[in-house]
Parts: C-alpha cells; structure tokens; sequence
C-alpha cells in the first residue's frame, strides 16, 4: 500500500473539520463531503516528545508532534513523526513524504491492513 | 433501583508470575467465593474482564475456561474487553446485570498475563488499540504520555517535579500493599535521573508491565446480609468515551470520558466530589493522575499538580489518593487493574486496609482505556 497516502482534511456541510476522516463528523454526526488538501500547508507544534522505548518496526529513538493547520480560519490538528530533534512548543513546521514510517511486517497490526506511508513534519527555516 | 452489594473481594500476587491466564483468573476467582463464603454453584452470572489473552498467549474463550475451572456451570459468561478499563467496564457491566434483576449472584474476575512478552511486544500489543493513522507513526501510550505531559506543563506552569512526586507519593503507599510489584520507596531525585522513556516523562514515571488477577462478588443490596455482615455498597456508576484518534480532543490536558462518567456516577449516588474520602486513579503514568484528580472534580484544571505538591493526596492528607500504590507501583495487569482499584476501596471502607488505613466511608474509582478514550468511575460507600 506505499505511495498512497494522502494528507487531507475531511470537512462536513456545517463547515467542521477533522483529520483523519470519519463516516460521520464527529462534532455533528453529519456525513463529511469535502476535502482539504494539507501537504502544501504549514503547521504549528502543539506538543511534542521523543520516545525512545519504541515497538517492533518502530525507529528509536521516535520523535513526534502534535500539530495545528490553519485551514481560512479554521483549525485542525494532526500527529506525526518529526523529522529532528530540537523542535519546540509554537515552531512552524511542514509535511514531507516517507514512503515508510514503520517496517510493516514488524507489528502486530496485519500489513494490508492499513497504509504505511505518509507525512512527517519537517522545521520551517 | 436497587443498589448493588459487593460481598466478597480478592486480588492475587501482582507482578511476574508463572501462573498463565487460565490459572491466574481462577486463582482470584477461588478466593474471592472464599472471601464470601459463597459456592460457585450458587453463581447467575459470571464475568470476565480481559483486554488482549488471544494476542499476549493464544487463549481465547476465557470465560467459559473459568467457569468450567471453577465449577461455576450453568452460569451465564461472558468477556467484557474495553482495553485498560475493562475492570471497570466489568464492574459497571456486573452491576447491570444485578440492577436489572436479570442475575442475583455475578462473579466478576479480571486478569492479564503479558510479562513473558518483552516491553516492546507489549508495548505493540497495547498500541494496537490506536488508529491507523496514528499506529503507522510508531505511537504507544507511553508516548501519548510525553505528548500530554509536555503539553501540561506548559500550560500550567507546572514544574517537572510535581510529576516525579506522583510516583514518589504512589511508591511510598505500595509499601504497604503486601500484593504490590514493587514495594520499595523512591525518591524525587531518582525519578529526575531515571532514562527517558518519552520526553519529558521518565521510566519512574511509568506503570510496570504485570502478571495478576483480581476479583468481585456482586449481589442485590436487600440480598447481602444473607452471605455476609462486612459488605461495601455501588452507590453510582458511569462510563463515557472519548475519541479515538487522541489529537481530535478540543484540549489535550481535559480527560473529557473521565469529566462524563463522573458527572454520571456523582448523580447516581447524589454525590459531588467534596463527598469523596478516598479515591484510585489511573495512574498508568504519572500525569495521568493530575488529569483525572481535575477531570472528576477533586480539583480545578491545571491545579491537580499543587494538590500533589502540597501533600493533600498524600495518605495523610485530605484527599488521599491510590493508597493501594496505584498502578505505579501495584502493576497493571490490564484487565484486572480497574477490579483492583474496587478491591482497594472495598478494603478502606470495611476497616480491613491494614497500614494503609485511612479514614472513608465514600470512595472513587477511576479506571481509564486507551489514553482516555473510555473511562469508567465507580463510586462506592459503606454499607
Ligand atoms: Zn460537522
């Protein structure tokens, strides 16, 4: 399933965001019918941390974030591995493609499964 | 409705034992009918609280494996699997069955086996709870953990410390708890100087990863004097969820499942959290402690850290919290864990706590799956 990946937000009529997407919004329960493109945008970290007792499969040591897009006023958040160290509450940061975030055939997930590329957040110069 | 007596309660050893899951639940299971006084003959219904034995030992069907085991047949069994809060599950989902009428004796038992994995199997075991989209990253609790904690801290201005103090408090009371993993006190310094297992939180910071079982008696309130003199009550219940996917939630720092199935449970019991003497949260980390003790209402957000800070949590305090040593330093055999907060309580409220004796007659549980997407709070009062 590489290179498949996209990185969108789901939107719903009453104009609710979230990413991942759902069959029903969760803030109103209404399907989601729109879609917002996340990849040409910047984000700010949210929180972050480096776990170094990481699964099967998983790089160690594994830095993360929690992020924040905002999408004309509106925000959404998204998590994801960052691709150094040194990053900091409030740094603005942009994705970039990885064809492989974690060895598939290490975990205990089944490999088809799910996706297992996707975007890690990279610090803004 | 009628309420719901607890007549009898057991918890086994926990820590690394040789003991499979089978053996486990009916060690628990055996003493708690002891406890009680109580043939397993006499059982309506008999339940078992149990996350993940088909993933961790290839057992599956557990239940009817410990009814048959402990000659419980014809009960009625089934498997109540809600992650890391499937004890509590299991006691709101026993009290169901008595409220209701449907069942006049349930036998609830929780257990897991998980220490003949190694932590990054385990580990992997539990984050497969998490979504796709956060799973494919290599996220683990502990690392939902580091993301909170940071972000806490932050916003509250809440020193480093204070966490450290968690597990400082926790330990000291595991002391004391003859069927705690780890029984040996440990100072702030120790925890500041532990390895980091996901920034900022460090492995003192953490639950261990256990072996053990624990177990319930549940019957009607107006039926429990016929078994027995020293009985504890289920004033209130409620459970809640929360997301799945973890960022999704409004504010990182607010256990929203945990401020909902409070809510639930104080109005059961026609409660509010000023009534509480003594209380069991889930401290599968240490910040998860601060979370709960704002999320239930013991103390306003962002403040849960100077209650800790101040001793009022302390065994001596105005509030204790997690006399058993909680998940810190008692261990978390996933399943059983939320049964053993009710088994600690159960204890207090009947006198029979030992050194660990405080003073209570209302008591709180909290038993929290995922990092916060389900949560249980059981609320429980001398007869
Ligand atoms: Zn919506």
């Amino acid at each position: 399933m590489s290179g498949n990946s996209k990185f969108e937000a789901h939107r719903c009529p009453n104009g609710h965001l979230s990413y991942p997407g759902h069959p029903r919004c969760p803030e109103c329960a209404e399907p989601q019918d729109e879609t917002v493109d996340l990849t040409d945008r910047t984000a700010e970290v949210v929180t972050w941390t480096t776990s170094t007792a990481t699964p099967p499969g998983v790089r160690q040591p594994n830095h993360i974030a929690i992020v924040e897009f905002d999408v004309d006023g509106d925000s959404v958040r998204a998590i994801g591995q960052l691709t150094t160290d040194g990053v900091e509450i409030g740094d603005e940061v942009r994705p970039i493609y990885a064809d492989e975030l974690r060895d598939p055939d290490a975990g205990i997930r089944e490999k088809a499964s799910q996706e297992w590329d996707g975007y890690r957040f990279e610090p803004v110069e | 409705m009628e309420r719901v007596a607890i007549i009898g309660a057991s918890m086994t050893q926990f820590g690394q034992r040789d003991a499979w899951i089978r053996e486990l639940l009916a060690e628990a299971g055996e003493a708690c009918l002891d406890d009680a006084g109580v043939s397993p003959l006499d059982l309506d219904h008999l339940y078992v609280s149990n996350m993940a034995s088909g993933e961790f030992e290839g057992q599956t069907g557990v239940p009817n494996a410990l009814a048959h085991d402990l000659g419980a047949l014809p009960a009625y069994t089934q498997r109540i699997d809600q992650t890391s809060s499937s004890g509590g599950a299991g006691i709101y989902a026993a009290w169901q069955s008595v409220a209701s009428g449907a069942s006049d004796l349930t036998l609830l038992v929780g257990g897991e086996k998980m220490t003949h994995e190694t932590t990054a199997e385990a580990t992997d075991v539990i984050a497969s709870l998490t979504h796709p989209v956060e799973y494919k990253h290599g996220l683990t609790l502990p690392s939902f953990a580091g993301l909170t904690a940071r972000r806490y801290l932050h916003e509250y201005d809440a020193p480093r410390e204070s966490l450290a103090k968690v597990a400082v408090k926790n330990h000291r009371n595991g002391v004391d708890n003859p069927h705690a993993q780890f029984r040996k006190e440990v100072d702030v310094e120790t925890v500041m100087e532990s390895p980091i297992v996901a920034d900022p939180l460090r492995l003192y910071d953490f639950c261990p990863i256990t072996d053990g079982s624990a177990a319930l008696l549940f019957c009607p309130e107006s039926e429990a004097k016929q078994y027995t003199d020293e009985y504890t009550v289920v004033s209130g219940i409620g459970g809640a969820t929360d997301t799945h996917v973890v960022h999704e939630r409004d504010d990182p720092t607010v256990m929203g499942a945990a401020v909902e199935s409070s809510e639930l449970a104080y109005n059961m019991a026609e409660r509010e959290p000023e009534d509480i003497d003594v209380a069991e949260l889930h401290d599968m980390f240490t910040i998860l402690e601060f979370l709960q003790s704002e999320a239930v209402g013991f103390f306003e957000q962002g403040e849960g850290w100077k209650a800790v800070e101040e001793g009022v949590t302390d065994r001596d305090g105005d509030l204790p919290i997690n006399t058993s040593g909680g998940l810190k330093s008692k261990g978390h055999p996933l399943g059983a864990s939320g049964v053993a907060q009710a088994y600690e309580l159960h204890q207090q409220l009947l006198g029979n706590a030992g050194k660990r004796q405080v003073d209570a007659e209302v008591a709180l549980a909290c038993n929290v799956g995922g990092f916060g997407n389900c949560v249980i709070t059981t609320i429980m009062e001398q007869a």
